[in-house]
């Protein structure tokens, strides 16, 4: 498993874990950050904000986000 | 039909969607301009309520707050669970996203736990084709069993079709048979737990299966209230079960999203993988850090140059043409009148009624601009773009928008932060929005600065603008850190699909915002300006003995640090009714107007001097429209009275660095 900000453009990461406060976990399992959903990041620089693809939205997360969130990377197939 | 059509029958609707949706558009298309804007009680997010009639049935219409799921994670989500569990709508009415049908249908999934009957507008067919996914509204429909009509509110599509499906919903003829979602087979048993123990408790009118799932779901206002109603002993069962199910929140969410999966997996269509959209391309240019930033720095030239090239000659129309004609008029009417009543009709009354109408230029276009960009999608990413830099003042992207908007005004910069989740970041984004430049205080930098400076003036007012910005920059640092403890907000946002803007949902934007600041502004504006002319006339009839003048004599020991006199502490004084007040101010302590006045600035200010009233200027406590949003937007005197002190220490002491500055390097 490793943080959701260390995905670069272009792959695909599983949900496994979100951490963070309870309002925090809410909102972006609101949004459609449950477990094994597919996240694909669209826009990762290294630094600053990224953009994210998840269950048809572009989500912008702020780099301390996406590292609450954990995924499992998923091989190209 | 059963409806008798003479019979004067009225229905409820809430219409409800997640942010993004063209919700505004469809209330707008359904109520035209029978809508009325006010607030949800004691709270200041925007309620909006409207009717139509549908064969003889009056329909009202009630625009809940845009959600993406209906926990107490705001207090948008507050309001809208609320309104439906204790208004008890005839009928709910969801549009839902086509082009994001997934994350749309997840709201669904909450309402569906509610007791009023819900029908699906699937909006944004046309968007969501442009992207290559199709869904069957039919199968959708057969699946959800509730009705679905697709729509394309934009281009008028389909909404004849709403009208008819929420008539027929609220009369019983369409069949409403709702899969309503159930919680994950391994929470069944406690979620029945809860309920057994919940049930006699539960206080009306809400629904007892709904109040033990949001207890699972951790959420802290049931919790709270349930907290409140139980007996203290079952309080300790359910607050036991509880902890052992901390994490059930995520569980109750992935099987909302397993329920939307089944429900679409015969009606969505998805692109193959790989396909590039539209959205996708722009975004490489829109959302990349440095053409992002030239695109913005492009976007927001463009606004500033159209507010100067037409908005900054209207307002001149309007000041001599309206304000000045009326002043005539009332010089005319009220020539056998004593003088104090044409003072008071000219410079306290239009004084400040002219303030407000003046300015109606600069702020359409600049609500226009705004409505523009946030209906075509931009907006989102300019607040991406510009997420690393408020970051360093413990903001996020959100917050750019409303201190952007503070250049044209900065009321609705303070009212604009509403858009941001977190209290403390909505709080500081309204304390650093008064240091934004805006366009009344640079009149009055347009005005001063030749007299100072001469051909270095463009130069000048250009440092001024920077001096502000750099001041709000360290400002946010510092209030952030003393205030906050360095806390950030959570940055999570949607960068919604570009599409082509509709000029009468941005129409209607700019009326309604337009309409709201001359409500709330103009009133207070109008007291104001009546009630410093009267210090500014008493008790004597004329400035220099006023006590206005006193003030500002009392002012002048702080003057002199900064080389200024009583009479330009007195300037600055009036700016509080209007920025631009100063230069009529100046007119009325040193007599004559526009070359005259200058010949006498010049005479008695040093370059020194005037460089820093001009930097007090820029600082200086808000005007008194803006001090009013803070105090409605904040919700109490304490915050203001903050924002009033910081600022007028600020302006002192960055008024008095500058003139000792200056002085030593010679100026």
């Amino acid at each position: 498993m490793v943080p959701l900000s260390k995905l670069g453009a272009g792959e695909i990461g599983l949900v496994s874990k979100l951490n963070g406060g309870r309002r925090m976990v809410s909102r972006l399992a609101a949004l459609g950050f449950t477990p094994d959903a597919e996240v694909i990041m669209v826009q990762n620089f290294g630094h600053g904000p990224l953009i994210v693809n998840v269950r048809d939205t572009r989500i912008a997360l702020g780099r301390g986000e996406a590292g609450k969130i954990g995924v499992v990377k998923k091989e190209a197939s | 039909m059963s409806i008798d059509s003479s019979s004067d029958k009225t229905i409820t609707v809430a219409l409800t969607g997640q942010p993004n949706v063209g919700k505004s558009t469809v209330f707008n298309v359904l109520t035209g301009l029978n809508q009325h804007v006010g607030n949800w009680p004691g709270k200041t997010i925007a309620q909006k309520v409207g009717t139509y009639s549908h064969n003889g049935v009056t329909v009202s219409i009630v625009d809940l707050p845009g959600t993406y799921s209906l926990s107490a994670n705001s207090p948008e989500e507050l309001i809208a669970r609320e309104y439906i569990i204790r208004e008890k709508p005839d009928v709910v009415a969801v549009i839902l996203n086509a082009a994001a049908l997934e994350r749309n249908l997840y709201l669904l999934a909450e309402l569906l736990a509610l007791p009023s009957p819900v029908v699906v507008g699937l909006n944004m067919v046309d968007v969501a084709d442009h992207e290559g996914i199709k869904v069957e509204p039919k199968v959708l429909a057969a699946a959800l069993g509730v009705p679905v009509v697709p729509m394309v509110a934009s281009k008028n599509q389909g909404l004849d079709d709403l009208v008819a499906a929420i008539a027929g919903l609220s009369s019983g003829e369409l069949p409403y048979t709702p899969k309503v979602p159930r919680i994950r087979p391994e929470h069944r048993e406690v979620l029945a737990e809860l309920c057994a123990l919940c049930e006699e408790h539960v206080p009306q009118p809400y629904p007892a299966e709904w109040v033990a799932i949001k207890l699972l779901e951790g959420d802290s206002e049931i919790t709270k209230m349930m907290e409140a109603h139980l007996p203290d002993k079952v309080w300790q069962k359910v607050h036991d079960i509880l902890l052992a199910h901390e994490d059930a929140v995520i569980d109750v969410a992935g099987g909302r999203y397993e329920w939307v999966g089944r429900m679409t997996r015969a009606a969505l269509v998805r692109p193959g993988v790989g396909q590039v959209t539209f959205t996708d391309r722009l975004d490489r240019a829109a959302t990349h850090p440095w053409w992002g930033m030239l695109l913005l720095a492009g976007v927001l030239g463009l606004i500033f140059g159209l507010t100067y090239t037409i908005g900054a000659p209207l307002q001149e129309l309007l000041d001599t043409y309206v304000i000045g004609g009326l002043s005539d008029l009332a010089g005319v009417l009220l020539s056998s009148a004593p003088e104090w009543l044409l003072g008071l009709v000219v410079d306290g009354i239009l004084g400040g009624a002219g303030m407000v109408i003046t300015f109606l230029p600069i702020l359409v276009i600049f609500f226009a601009a705004m409505g523009l960009l946030e209906d075509m999608g931009y907006m989102a990413r300019a607040a991406y773009v510009m997420d690393r830099f408020m970051h360093l003042m413990g903001l996020h992207g959100k917050s750019f928008m409303p201190l952007f908007l503070g250049f044209g005004c900065n009321v609705p910069a303070v009212v604009g932060a509403r858009i941001i989740e977190s209290r403390r970041a909505r709080l500081l984004t309204i304390l650093l929005a008064p240091l934004v430049p805006c366009t009344a205080r640079m009149v009055v930098v347009a005005f001063l600065t030749p007299i100072f400076f001469g051909a270095a003036a463009p130069l000048v007012s250009w440092g001024l603008i920077l001096m502000s910005l750099l001041v709000l920059a360290v400002s946010g640092v510092i209030l952030n850190k003393v205030l906050f403890k360095g806390e950030r907000a959570a940055f999570i946002m949607e960068l919604p699909l570009y599409h082509l803007p509709n000029g009468h949902t941005i129409g209607l934007l700019v009326w309604q915002r337009t309409l709201e600041f001359l409500k709330k502004a103009g009133t207070i504006i109008l007291i104001i300006s009546v009630m410093v002319w009267a210090l500014s006339v008493l008790p004597y009839g004329d400035v220099e003995s006023s006590l206005l003048a006193g003030l500002g004599r009392l002012l002048a020991p702080v003057g002199g640090l900064m080389g200024l006199d009583w009479r330009m502490m007195v300037a600055l004084l009036t700016s509080f009714v209007a920025k631009e007040n100063t230069i009529a101010s100046l007119g009325i302590l040193f007599g004559g107007q526009g070359a005259q006045l200058a010949d006498s600035l010049s005479g008695v200010l040093t370059p020194a001097a005037g460089l820093a009233f001009l930097v007090v200027q820029m600082l200086f406590i808000p005007c008194v429209g803006t001090v009013a949003a803070i105090k409605q937007e904040t919700e109490g005197w304490k915050w203001t009275w903050f924002s009033l002190i910081f600022l007028l220490l600020l302006s002192f002491a960055a008024g008095i660095g500058v003139y000792q500055l200056a002085r030593l390097a010679g100026l």
